[in-house]
């Protein structure tokens, strides 16, 4: 059991420091989920199955999401607004 | 290049350490701890309560309150993220996306779609079965609610916004979650019925191992799971088509 949970707190750090040493946003996003999906590991080994249920699916869908469709939105906007700085060039 | 920040990073990652370390080798481990509070509710919700999973009798039925409080705060961020979301739409309206943005939200190719449709329904039943088995095993209306809501998630991975624009009826879901978050507060009301305070469980505890054990919990997570799963749809209906969607079509 203990060896279990040394386990899982090692790929807890593992993961975490990847999910720092991601640079690019869109590929951070991707490691953030399979950071939530280790947490959710985690709160499975330390006897939680409670939390970890709703880890599983906020930490591995939910906020990876909401963070890529947030890119998606920020990258969209800074493109209408070179084409706008364009057309307000040429006119 | 960045010398000076390493050892800045360094000298504060060291202090931190430190303190990590200094506070938490006193903890003992989980096993050596005897909770009071922990070892009344493991020894009482099944005598008081009839249920199986102490987790659920302490979120919707001792500290049922505080999970009320809790479910309006997603109800109320849902509803700003909504209204925020809207007024970007608005100010927005006539500009185009790029031809590339316009493929991408066609979705995945026909054999990929159809296989992540098919895993909609069990994805239906799963989170349904998770709603309305919290009060026997781990799970429940928070839990379940999530589940349910990236059922909806997937059919927007396998077919697109169009699709799932034309599969779920935004006022629907927007009723659907006014129906969970009332329902919570309506069943705590029932106690008022009895004469007893606010979010009492007053109906019949029912008999352990069943479905119907619990009283007012599984009603109250099944009213939570509502509440979840529609706000959860509505924030990623408000993303998506804030996100993916020409403007000037809606």
């Amino acid at each position: 059991m203990a060896i279990l949970q040394l386990g899982v707190l090692a790929l807890v750090v593992i993961a975490g420091t990847a999910l720092v040493l991601t640079r690019d946003v869109r590929s951070q996003s991707i490691v953030l989920s399979l950071f939530g999906l280790i947490l959710a590991l985690m709160f499975m080994v330390f006897q939680a199955p409670d939390v970890a249920l709703s880890q599983i699916v906020v930490g591995a869908v939910g906020l990876p999401l909401m963070v890529l469709l947030a890119i998606a939105k920020l990258r969209r906007d800074h493109q209408e607004l070179e084409q706008e700085h364009k057309r307000k060039g040429r006119t | 290049m960045h010398r000076p920040r390493l050892v800045l990073f360094f000298a504060g990652a060291m202090g931190f350490v430190c303190l990590f370390v200094f506070g938490f080798t006193p903890l003992r481990h989980p096993r050596d701890i005897r909770n009071r509070y922990a070892q009344q509710i493991n020894t009482r919700t099944f005598a008081e309560r009839n249920i199986t999973d102490a987790v659920s009798a302490v979120n919707f039925d001792y500290r049922g309150f505080d999970t009320l409080g809790e479910e309006f705060i997603l109800f109320v961020s849902v509803l700003g993220s909504l209204l925020l979301l809207r007024m970007e739409a608005e100010r927005k309206e006539g500009i185009l996306m790029d031809a590339a943005e316009r493929s991408r939200d066609l979705g995945a190719s026909d054999a990929m779609g159809l296989w992540i449709l098919a895993m909609v329904a069990p994805k239906l039943v799963f989170g349904i079965y998770i709603v309305t088995h919290g009060q026997l095993t781990p799970g429940g209306g928070f839990q379940g609610g999530v589940i349910l809501a990236t059922a909806a998630l997937i059919i927007y991975c396998g077919k697109g916004f169009p699709i799932f624009r034309k599969m779920l009826s935004h006022s629907a879901i927007e009723i659907l979650e006014a129906l969970g978050a009332g329902g919570f507060v309506a069943i705590g009301m029932l106690a008022f019925l009895w004469h007893r305070p606010f979010l009492t469980n007053v109906l019949p505890l029912g008999k352990a191992h069943e479905l119907t054990s619990g009283g007012t919990i599984a009603l109250i997570s099944l009213a939570t799971g509502l509440e979840v799963s529609a706000g959860f749809v509505l924030l990623l209906y408000a993303f998506l088509q804030e996100t993916l969607t020409e403007r000037g079509e809606d």
